[in-house]
């Protein structure tokens, strides 16, 4: 990898400072992408920001109806946290499928969704739940957040410090797993809160995006069988060696119907 | 420019000058001379590289070094005590739990990551948890029977 000027802040504050004194600063988060794309050269930053040693950005809190996660929260912990698995079961078994236990060792929320990978996990949880994005500048509404390929609504410098989840009546997530990556070729994640049914789907497109025919015929009756015939169009989905956009529209359907009937 | 990078591997406080893009393996292999953590796909996938930093099992060659400034790492060479063998190394010896052996000082660390949450692992949890590390001579049916041993020695049931 090309060399970089390596910086440490203690705070969110001096983290922002650092990076915008860099002339093409990244923040480094868990590394997980950043670092493995840095050694191909496809990113050569000039400054790294790690934001290891901020420690307001850490920690899960469990209260009032709304589960909140420090964007350097990795997603190891998310999945061992005893609060989240009993408020939002899927969202803690989402964490615990992401990668293997080295990556979910190292890689945090805050890092994914700021990547925004095409076929991450976290982005169907934040928008199936309806998630608020905190940043340093502002809240994002995840409806607002997902703008296409590896594209958010962050701008230039602006930090994730937490995203909150609302806690919904049921939710469930299903995912077909790259066999060696663990990324999600298709993956659905499915909610029933009280503003209505959320139906999320990442891996399918250049982002993660809602399916409304599916959020409309779950909520005549959230059952696996109210989307087992809805089908969803091709054009526009992703098509590389690992699926065909034919294959991930069929296996859309495919999820939701599995994410229904795990949903707790 | 370099930058001195320390920490504590395997008990002993060590100190390196290296660069800020020097990855951990390397700070390990090439600075401290700790060969046993090896590089494999050099891609964060295959689990080679495993080694535990504040006590969680990493992929040495997706962090830098700079990254456990300061922290405790543990190797596989600091696991033998006396020049005996550790209770998980010596049920891989056991139970021909290695073919070729370069895959196994990652496989050894990421089962301890395992027992320490774990004690007494079933078979798919074991299989579930060796998802990041791959054995190209397909010696997993051993490496599984290893670990249930090597648990079993350390105390579980």
């Amino acid at each position: 990898m090309y060399s970089f000027a390596y910086h440490k802040p203690t705070s969110v504050k001096d983290a922002a400072g650092a990076f915008a004194k860099g002339s093409e600063a990244r923040y480094l988060a868990g590394g997980h992408t950043l670092l493995p794309s840095m050694r191909l050269r496809l990113s050569h930053p000039s400054d790294l920001v790690d934001l290891a040693g901020v420690a307001e950005l850490k920690g899960i809190k469990v209260d009032g109806g709304t589960v909140t996660i420090g964007a350097m929260t990795p997603h190891g912990e998310v999945a061992s946290n005893a609060a989240v698995a009993k408020a939002i079961p899927a969202l803690a078994k989402l964490a615990g499928g992401i990668g293997d236990p080295q990556v979910r060792n190292r890689g945090t929320i805050g890092g994914s969704l700021a990547n925004s990978d095409p076929a991450a996990d976290y982005p169907a949880a934040v928008l199936g739940l309806g998630a608020t994005i905190k940043t340093n500048k502002r809240e994002i509404k995840a409806d607002d957040y997902f703008k296409g390929l590896f594209e958010t609504a962050l701008e230039d410098g602006e930090l994730i410090t937490s995203v909150s989840f609302p806690v919904p009546e049921k939710a469930g997530y299903a995912k077909f797993a790259n066999p060696a990556s663990r990324y999600a070729i298709v993956g659905v994640f499915v909610a029933k809160t009280k503003g209505g049914v959320r139906v999320a789907v990442t891996g399918a497109g250049p982002c993660a995006f809602r399916q409304a025919a599916m959020e409309k015929a779950l909520s005549g009756g959230f059952t696996a069988d109210a989307v087992a015939n809805v089908k969803h169009a091709a054009s526009g989905l992703n098509s590389d060696l690992h699926a065909s956009a034919e294959y991930r529209a069929h296996l859309v359907t495919v999820m939701a119907k599995r994410a229904v009937a795990a949903a707790s | 420019m370099a930058i001195s990078v320390s920490m504590t591997v395997n008990g002993k406080a060590v100190s390196a000058p290296v660069e800020e893009r020097t990855l951990l393996v390397h700070y390990l292999r090439d600075h401290l001379g700790l060969t046993g953590t090896h590089v494999g796909c050099d891609t964060s996938q295959c689990g080679a590289c495993v080694v535990h930093v504040d006590g969680k099992s990493v992929k040495s060659c997706t962090v830098l070094a700079v990254q456990a400034q300061g922290a405790p790492v543990t190797t596989i060479e600091g696991l033998a005590k006396d020049g005996k063998l550790h209770p998980m190394q010596e049920a891989f010896r056991e139970n021909h739990g290695l073919q070729c052996g370069f895959c196994t000082p990652g496989m050894v660390m990421s089962a301890l990551d395992l027992v320490k949450n774990n004690p007494s692992p079933s078979e798919s949890e074991i299989r579930h948890h060796l998802e990041g590390n791959i054995c190209r001579c397909t010696g997993y049916h051993n490496i599984v029977k290893s670990i249930a041993a090597g648990a079993k020695a350390m105390g579980g049931r």
